[in-house]
């Protein structure tokens, strides 16, 4: 096969780029979720607890530190190889700044409107659910956008893994450099993760909206 | 002249909230900041808690909805012990006003309103209802239903504050400095409105501050405390400005014992003057003919609905061609009935003439007062303790 021009190559490949961009956007937000509800989670039990804060903290920057090769190649004798691992890697990262954003956004609600929610008899259930959580959903939402953009990069590497997505496509192009068309496959990869970055900001923006009360901005 | 103040001892007293030997020890702290309080709160009445910063005002508050947990002593509310009762359960019969008023930002003024009442299962209607009818009575309009509470004023979100607390209709009402935090001209005008809606209501409330002319003006009894919430007087405001019962209370009133009783006296009680009025409509004849027949120098003219409109004298009206209703000066310095001598007395020292005209709440012609009827009413008020001897405040 002869190397072709990129866009004649984005032409010829196009249903197979969206294909794997949806594949990519999809385990980013399977990650996301489940990174989502853990953080919050965690974040609900600690923000009240300094030190239980700290640890999870702690954790969850440790887990940012560790490279994505290591981290997917160690997951490999657990979990095998393929989607399974790539969503665990994924939501370990994506921990980080939704934890991080929940404790912080539950600890800057004004404690006179804890008080007052208090004082009227709500139980610390029914703060949580109709008060604070409510008014810590901005700062928290900021934290699962930073985190979908973070694991929509480290999402190509999964390919090491054999995970779905773009990253295929990025490492095959990568093997097989000079090669034809090698060039045009990482590129194709490349512009699905930003295009897919572009929809996730915009999503963001959009659902970020829909879900904060208009009197909190 | 008795009756010339407000009339707060009513014999029968039923007791709302006792508090017995209250003591709070916050952790990793040796002296208390409530030491074994011990004080009976009855029903119906504002009693308010004075003292200086850090003397323990609001911690002992606390303790009544237990958001601090007392360390000692118990609490009783309409004789049940509460001192280890369900916590949530007992808020939601006690109404809470605190002074930076924690409004929900991010529910709509209907919805902060509506907390409570949807707590304890209210259906739909009988809440919106509700909502409305405690817009009405904190002078919100009704079109504030959908706003936030970053679209009110100041005062807009203490009045809301104040609806809020009292949703589902507590028999109790904690607050705590709830008039704080706005300018001095809107922190009167919530008091005198929360006083005029105190009257039909009649809840049992705590109030706290430290200011003691708020105190004087809002209180039925108040409780001047010193260090460690130490009841120094727990008394009616008349009794605490006549009769101090140490020096640490005479200091905590501060000069001017007896112009604060002033604001203890309401115009309507005082005699007023008869003052010759006539109509708008009427014919120059006939308001001349009054004037000359009461001897007195300027006749008030009031509108159809007896509002007072304007002062006239005799050169006013020597024309005919002058309408009434142009002549003469507008009619100022008009106080309502309910209004305090100390807010009358400062009307008519701004006023033109010196004297004040009293109206009723719909703004109707009652009288007129001068300076002659408010110093015979201060001279009857003088207490009885001065004659005996006792120290009389400085400027007496
Ligand atoms: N949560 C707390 N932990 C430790 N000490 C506290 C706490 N709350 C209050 N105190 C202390 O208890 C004492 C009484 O405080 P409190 O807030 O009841 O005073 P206050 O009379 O309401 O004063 P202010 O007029 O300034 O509001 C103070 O010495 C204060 O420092
Ligand atoms: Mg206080």
């Amino acid at each position: 096969m002869n190397s072709m021009g990129f866009f004649e190559y984005l032409a010829s490949r196009w249903d197979d780029l969206l294909e794997l961009s949806i594949e990519h956007a999809q385990v980013v937000l399977v990650s996301l979720l489940i990174a989502t509800v853990i953080g919050v989670s965690l974040g609900v039990l600690t923000y009240r607890r300094p030190a239980a804060a700290q640890v999870v903290l702690a954790i969850a920057s440790t887990i940012l530190t560790i490279p994505s090769f290591a981290l997917f190649g160690l997951l490999i004798p657990l979990l095998g190889l393929g989607y399974k691992p790539t969503v665990v890697a994924l939501s370990a990262y994506a921990l980080l700044s939704i934890l991080r954003n929940t404790i912080t956004g539950l600890r800057s609600v004004d404690p006179a409107i804890t008080e007052s929610a208090k004082g009227m008899g709500l139980s610390n259930l029914q703060q949580l659910v109709r008060i604070e959580l409510p008014l810590a959903w901005p700062v928290i939402i900021a934290g699962i956008r930073v985190s979908a953009l973070l694991i929509l990069g480290i999402a190509a590497i999964a390919a090491y893994v054999n995970g779905p997505g773009l990253g295929g496509d990025i490492f095959s192009g990568l093997s097989r450099i000079g090669g034809a068309n090698s060039l045009n496959l990482v590129l194709g990869g490349f512009l699905g993760i930003i295009v897919l970055a572009l929809v996730f900001e915009a999503l963001f923006a959009v659902l970020g909206r829909l879900t904060t009360s208009k009197g909190l901005n | 002249m008795t009756d010339g103040m407000r009339e707060r001892d009513n014999g029968h007293r039923e007791t709302m909230i006792r508090l017995e030997n209250l003591s709070k020890t916050f952790p990793g702290q040796h002296e208390p900041a409530v030491d074994d309080l011990t004080m009976e709160i009855y029903a119906g009445e504002i009693v308010v808690l004075v003292g200086p910063s850090g003397c323990g005002k609001t911690t002992t508050m606390k303790m009544i909805n237990r958001i601090i947990e007392p360390t000692g002593g118990r609490i009783y509310i309409e004789g049940e012990d509460v001192t280890t009762a369900d916590p949530d359960k007992l808020r939601r019969r006690i109404g809470y006003v605190i002074q930076q008023i924690g409004l929900f930002p991010h529910m709509t003024i209907a919805d902060n309103i509506a907390t409570v009442p949807r707590m304890l299962g209210w259906d739909k209607k009988r809440i919106s209802d509700r909502i409305d009818e405690l817009l009405e009575t904190v002078h919100i309009s009704k079109s504030y239903r959908d706003r936030y509470p970053k679209q009110l004023s100041g005062g807009q979100r203490q009045r809301i504050g104040v609806a809020r607390a009292m949703a589902a209709d507590p028999p109790i009402m904690l607050m705590d400095e709830p008039f704080g935090a706005v300018d001095p001209i809107t922190r009167e005008r919530l008091q005198d409105e929360f006083i005029r809606l105190q009257q039909d209501i009649q809840k049992t409330i705590v109030f706290v501050t430290h200011d003691i002319d708020e105190a004087i003006k809002m209180g039925d009894r108040i409780a001047i405390l010193r260090e460690q919430s130490k009841i120094a007087q727990y008394d009616t405001p008349e009794r605490i400005l006549t009769d101090p019962a140490d020096e640490y209370v005479e200091d905590f009133i501060g000069s001017g014992a007896s112009l604060k009783r002033l604001s203890l006296s309401r115009v309507q009680d005082i005699q007023t003057s008869d003052w010759p009025v006539a109509g708008l409509n009427d014919s120059h004849d006939g308001v001349r003919d009054k004037m000359q027949r009461s001897g007195k120098e300027y006749v008030l003219l009031l509108d159809d609905q007896r509002k007072p409109k304007r002062w006239v004298s005799m050169a006013d009206i020597e024309h005919n061609g002058i309408p009434l209703s142009e002549a003469g000066w507008p009619a100022v310095a008009i106080v309502e009935g309910r209004s305090s001598l100390y807010d009358t007395l400062d009307t008519m020292i701004t006023s033109y003439k010196g004297s004040a005209i009293v109206v009723d709440d719909a703004g109707r012609y009652q009288g007129v007062v001068d300076f002659d009827a408010v110093l015979q009413a201060i001279e009857s008020m003088r207490p009885a303790q001065h004659r005996d001897g006792r120290a009389v405040p400085e400027g007496a």
